[in-house]
Parts: C-alpha cells; sequence; structure tokens
C-alpha cells in the first residue's frame, strides 16, 4: 500500500516535472510545478514529516508560486520556442544531463539497501512540538538571521521594481 | 504512539535519492535548455526542492530533527531569492521588452 503511493507519487512528480520543462506557455509550467509540489508534499506525509508537509503547500504551492503567476501575467509573454536555432547547444545539454543522471541514478539504485534502524526510530521528530524545540533552541540564531534577511530581501524587492525617473510604461 | 510507520521498512533510502537525483537533472535541462527566464527559475526551484525531498528523507530515516528544521531555512531563503529575482525579471523586461535570456548581451565585450 504504502509502497504503491510511493511510485504513484514518484511517477507524478517526475512527469509534471518534465511537463514544467517541456510546456511551452509559461503558464501551464506553472501549472505543472504547483503539482509537483503537491506530490512532493504527499511524500513528505509519507515521510512522516507533516509540518514540513504543510509549510511546503503554504509557502511553496501559495505564496512563490502565486507571485510566479502575477509576473508572468503582468508581463504579457509570448511562448517562447523550445529548440529554434541552438538545436545542437540543446541535444549536447541532453546527453550531458542524460550522462549526468545515468552516473548517479547507477550509483545509487545498486548501492546497498539502507533501510531504517527500528531501535532508534522516532517517529515523533515531523511534529510541530520537536521541530519547534530544535528550531528555538540550537537554531535560535539562524531564525533570527532569516528575519533580518526576509527585510533585505523585501527592501531589495521594492527598489528593483520601483519605476524609474522618466519611465512610461507600466 | 511511538509507532514506526510502514514506509521504512518496505520503501528502503536509494528510492528516494533516486527520485530526487532525477528531479535535479530535470531541474538542470530546464536551466540549459529553456530561454525564458521565469521558466530557467522554475527549474531552480525544482532543483532546491529535490534537495529539500533528500533532506527531509535523511532526517526521517536517522530521526534527527535537524534536517527538518534546515528544510524550513531553504524555503524561507527560497522565498527571498523568489521576490528580488522576480523584480530583476521584471526590470529586465521593462529595459528590453522581453525575458529571453539570449537577448540580454548587452555586457558583451
Amino acid at each position: 500500500m504504502v509502497q504503491n503511493l510511493f511510485y504513484f507519487f514518484s511517477f507524478l512528480a517526475v512527469l509534471s516535472a518534465l511537463m514544467v520543462i517541456i510546456s511551452k506557455n509559461p503558464i501551464h509550467s506553472v501549472l505543472y510545478l504547483i503539482l509537483t509540489f503537491f506530490t512532493l508534499s504527499g511524500h513528505y506525509i509519507l515521510l512522516n514529516a507533516q509540518f514540513i508537509s504543510i509549510v511546503n503547500l503554504i509557502v511553496y504551492a501559495g505564496a512563490i508560486m502565486v507571485l510566479f503567476l502575477f509576473t508572468i501575467m503582468f508581463l504579457n509573454l509570448k511562448d517562447d520556442e523550445f529548440v529554434g536555432s541552438r538545436i545542437w547547444y540543446n541535444l549536447g545539454s541532453v546527453f550531458i544531463v542524460l550522462v549526468l543522471a545515468g552516473l548517479l541514478v547507477s550509483k545509487f539504485a545498486f548501492a546497498p539497501v539502507t533501510v531504517a534502524d527500528e531501535a532508534s526510530m522516532d517517529s515523533q521528530i515531523g511534529m510541530v512540538e520537536n521541530l519547534g524545540q530544535t528550531l528555538f533552541s540550537r537554531f535560535l540564531v539562524p531564525f533570527e538571521l532569516v528575519s533580518v534577511l526576509f527585510l533585505s530581501a523585501m527592501v531589495g524587492a521594492v527598489m528593483l521594481g520601483r519605476r524609474e525617473k522618466g519611465e512610461k510604461n507600466f | 504512539m511511538n509507532q514506526i510507520p510502514e514506509i521504512f521498512r518496505v520503501v528502503p533510502v536509494n528510492n528516494f535519492i533516486v527520485l530526487a537525483t532525477v528531479l535535479f537533472c530535470i531541474g538542470i535541462l530546464g536551466v540549459l535548455t529553456r530561454k525564458n527566464a521565469i521558466i530557467i527559475f522554475m527549474s531552480v526551484e525544482l532543483m532546491l526542492n529535490s534537495v529539500n525531498l533528500l533532506f527531509v528523507t535523511f532526517s526521517s530515516y536517522k530521526s534527527d530533527p535537524a534536517g527538518q528544521v534546515f528544510v524550513f531555512f531553504i524555503m524561507a531563503i527560497a522565498a527571498a531569492e523568489v521576490a528580488v529575482g522576480l523584480a530583476i525579471i521584471v526590470m529586465i523586461y521593462r529595459r528590453i521588452q522581453t525575458t529571453d535570456v539570449s537577448l540580454l548581451n548587452n555586457m558583451k565585450g
């Protein structure tokens, strides 16, 4: 049962990830990317990481993808052509990526099979309580630094997006 | 309370590693072949997510919450990165009316 769910989610994730880079319309790409994020959230639930799963849905599928959709609709893009004049370049990159994927997958797929050590297993680590305790004790300083990063990112985005003097288009 | 979920017994770590590798390679392929800056950006997000999957996998299999906290940080930083990156893309679009990265050759020497 769990195995079948794993293979189902994996198949869907790989398929929708491929569709992200194949589809010509950027809006279709965004929708397929959202589907990929949903399947990854399914994986996180299978892995007993409920908090990360929900945060993945809220932050990635909710906030970041809406930002992408907003920008794409804002910019009024035309479909860009996939192959065009760069056919040799594209074939070369497909070849290189296939070689890389083949090397890595053959290395990992035939490694000695590892399952979890049941004696030291704690099924509660993905819960909010445990993660919160770790986040606010061991990782307190990075957590505060992230807020500074957000502040600077916000200021940077506002400064970059501002209309410059003498510019007429939107 | 501390019942071990079935997945840790029936699905080996290797399957998750292979899945994350495949997703990462698809992301690389997108960065290399597409010309639209927004699609390239989305491929980078895909690569970030495959790495997140690896972190959560190892964290769950080894019962160590640090990996999942790290995923939390990666998500926060990805959100900040997307905000700035999309602002840059909008700025480029204002300048040259396209987001095709092959046309960004103003600094060609």
